[in-house]
């Protein structure tokens, strides 16, 4: 995880945010936070409220309670002028098929509340990769190029906040890496605050610098990424030779105390970093070979933990 | 608002469905006006067939008027289906491909998006009547001159051919307005679902419910009748006859005005109240 530049003045509130659908409650009393100029991870399993949450952001979806301050205001009161310094990207990235990418934008463009010139469509089209398949109508586009023109349509007005859903989905490896990349341009050289929305949990951990985590549609944790990795133990897997004699020696030992589970030859514990060390060390001594070392401990295993915890 | 009709237009005029109209009725015309021109003779004698021991037909009677509106006469009933399919799209074909959530999530009003997609959709229909206009009529006169008009419907009419274009006008008008009512009811039903048969087919049966029960005696259904929208549609018919029932004109105007502006104005409340979840 990389280090931001966070400051202290909040840019998007939710506070006690609820949408029902009948007897269903897709998002429960919801609070959170975004600071100017962070990456904030916002994770969840399928079906936790991200996207009616992200919805309910953009003036989507109406709430069923609660509100969202954006820049300070009432975004039921003041969607018009707050949406004049949103980019957004919700869920899948469609576009009028019939229609060129450029065009596309172009009509975007007029309705974003400021005048947007050829030259930056051009732009924003280069910035995603674009440039030559501009006049191509988006019909031929494959999934990776139309998502790739919907990073350009929420980057076209040159917003402040900008709010991304699931943004790489779709995009090859390198391509997933160009998006990293350009996130966290956006958000260290360009000061804008980016709202991420991923199930590559991965990716919240190497861009975000805060994440929020929900379940059934209420908030599970929210907190800096760091932090929540430190709050827990990781698993460590260790591949030994013998899995039969390092279970006998480890269950005699003060080890047993971390052993978590063993898999053919793989043996799981749980542990602080500092000891990795030494149980290598005593497997070592009692004539285990051990042929790696695995720590698994991951913002995706803390992910894991929280929401199948949650939903128990 | 500009920026926003501007945009809708294009949208329409982008969409290979908008052209299926225009071409529908360059071919129907151009099937009628080939089928007059080889056996327009024909088809006078046989539709004065009844009239000819008591009057004598001279000059062009089988003229570009006469073709005009003939065609306005066969094709005014088939146009609601060609409107429908833009109609029914409009709000619906941006559920279908998910570009509600790109176009809502910039700052525009709801309100504003919606008038725009009605202006656009006036627009389209005030062209394709427009066009069927220069088509029927326009090449008519070119390929079969000008002359009287004798229009048969409870009695016979004959017009002057200088007392003939303005009753043209002021029909295609009156066309235009009851094709925006229909234009207008596909557009309400488009706002509800996310697919654009859907409104196509509500509409379709709601205008064929409608005729049925127009047309059916029976004393129960007398008193709704003046008010469905389709029982004014033909009313361009009264600016061919002499003298013309002005009452009934403006009845019939007002009547599918208010339907449009009720449609127009339910539209507005139900998407304003719409959570888009497509």
């Amino acid at each position: 995880m990389e280090e931001t530049n966070i400051n202290s003045e909040i840019i998007l509130q939710v506070k006690g945010l609820t949408k029902k659908y009948g007897s269903l409650i897709a998002v429960n009393n919801l609070e959170l936070n975004a600071y100017r100029g962070e990456v904030i991870g916002f994770l969840g399993p399928n079906g936790a409220g991200k996207s009616t949450t992200i919805r309910m952001l953009l003036g989507l979806i109406k709430p069923t309670s609660g509100s969202i301050e954006i820049f300070g205001k009432s975004l039921l009161k003041n969607r018009l002028d707050i949406l004049k310094r949103v980019g957004a990207i919700v869920e899948k990235p469609d576009f009028y098929l019939y229609l060129s990418a450029y065009k596309n934008l172009e009509i975007l463009g007029k309705i974003s509340g400021m005048e947007i010139k050829k030259k930056r469509i051009k732009e924003v089209l280069e910035i995603v990769g674009l440039k030559k398949r501009a006049r191509s109508k988006v019909q031929t586009y494959s999934f990776g190029m139309k998502q790739r023109l919907g990073i350009a349509q929420a980057l076209l007005h040159n917003p402040e906040l900008i709010i991304l859903d699931e943004p790489t989905t779709g995009l090859d490896p390198q391509g997933i890496k160009e998006i990293r990349e350009l996130i966290l341009h956006l958000s260290y050289d360009l000061k804008k605050t980016i709202f991420l929305s991923s199930h590559i949990l991965k990716e919240i951990e190497i861009i975000a610098s805060r994440m929020i985590i929900i379940n059934n549609g209420t908030t599970q944790i929210e907190g800096k990424v760091e932090d929540l990795l430190n709050s827990s133990q990781m698993k460590v897997r260790f591949e030994v030779d013998n899995t039969a004699k390092a279970l006998e020696v480890v269950k005699l030992s003060m080890w047993n105390d971390n052993f978590v589970e063993a898999e053919k030859n793989i043996l799981v514990f749980e542990m602080d970093q500092v000891e990795i060390g030494e149980l290598n060390k005593f497997l070592v001594e009692n004539n285990i070979i051990v042929s790696s070392v695995v720590p698994i401990r991951s913002l995706e295993d803390y992910f894991l933990k929280i929401t199948e915890g949650s939903t128990e | 608002m500009k920026n926003l009709i501007f945009i809708e237009l294009s949208k329409i005029f982008n969409k290979k469905r908008t052209y299926i109209s225009f071409i529908v009725i360059f071919l129907i015309s151009s099937i009628i006006q080939t089928a007059l021109y080889f056996q327009g003779d024909k088809y006078l004698s046989f539709a004065t067939r009844s009239l000819s021991n008591s009057f004598e037909f001279s000059g062009n009677l089988l003229n570009g008027y006469l073709i005009g509106f003939i065609i306005l006469q066969s094709l005014s009933a088939y146009i609601p289906f060609l409107i429908l399919l833009v109609g029914g799209d409009l709000l619906a074909g941006e559920a279908t491909g998910g570009t509600y959530r790109i176009m809502l999530t910039r700052p525009i009003s709801r309100n504003n998006f919606i008038t725009a997609k009605f202006i656009a959709g006036i627009v389209y229909t005030n062209l394709l009547l427009i066009f069927m206009m220069l088509i029927s009529l326009g090449f008519g006169i070119m390929i079969f001159g000008t002359g009287e008009l004798i229009v048969f419907r409870d009695k016979l009419y004959v017009f002057a051919q200088d007392d003939i274009i303005w009753r043209f006008f002021l029909s295609y008008g009156f066309v235009i307005l009851s094709m925006t009512t229909v234009l207008s009811l596909s557009i309400l039903f488009s706002s509800l679902v996310e697919n654009a048969i859907g409104p196509i087919i509500s509409t379709m049966f709601v205008i064929i419910t409608f005729l049925i029960i127009s047309a059916l005696n029976i004393e129960v259904l007398d008193s709704i009748k003046p008010f469905l929208f389709t029982n004014h549609m033909s009313s361009w018919r009264n600016f061919f006859v002499n003298p013309i029932d002005i009452s009934q004109i403006l009845l019939s105007f007002s009547v599918l005005l208010g339907h449009i502006l009720f449609f127009y104005f339910l539209t507005v409340i139900i998407f304003k109240r719409k959570d888009i979840l497509s």
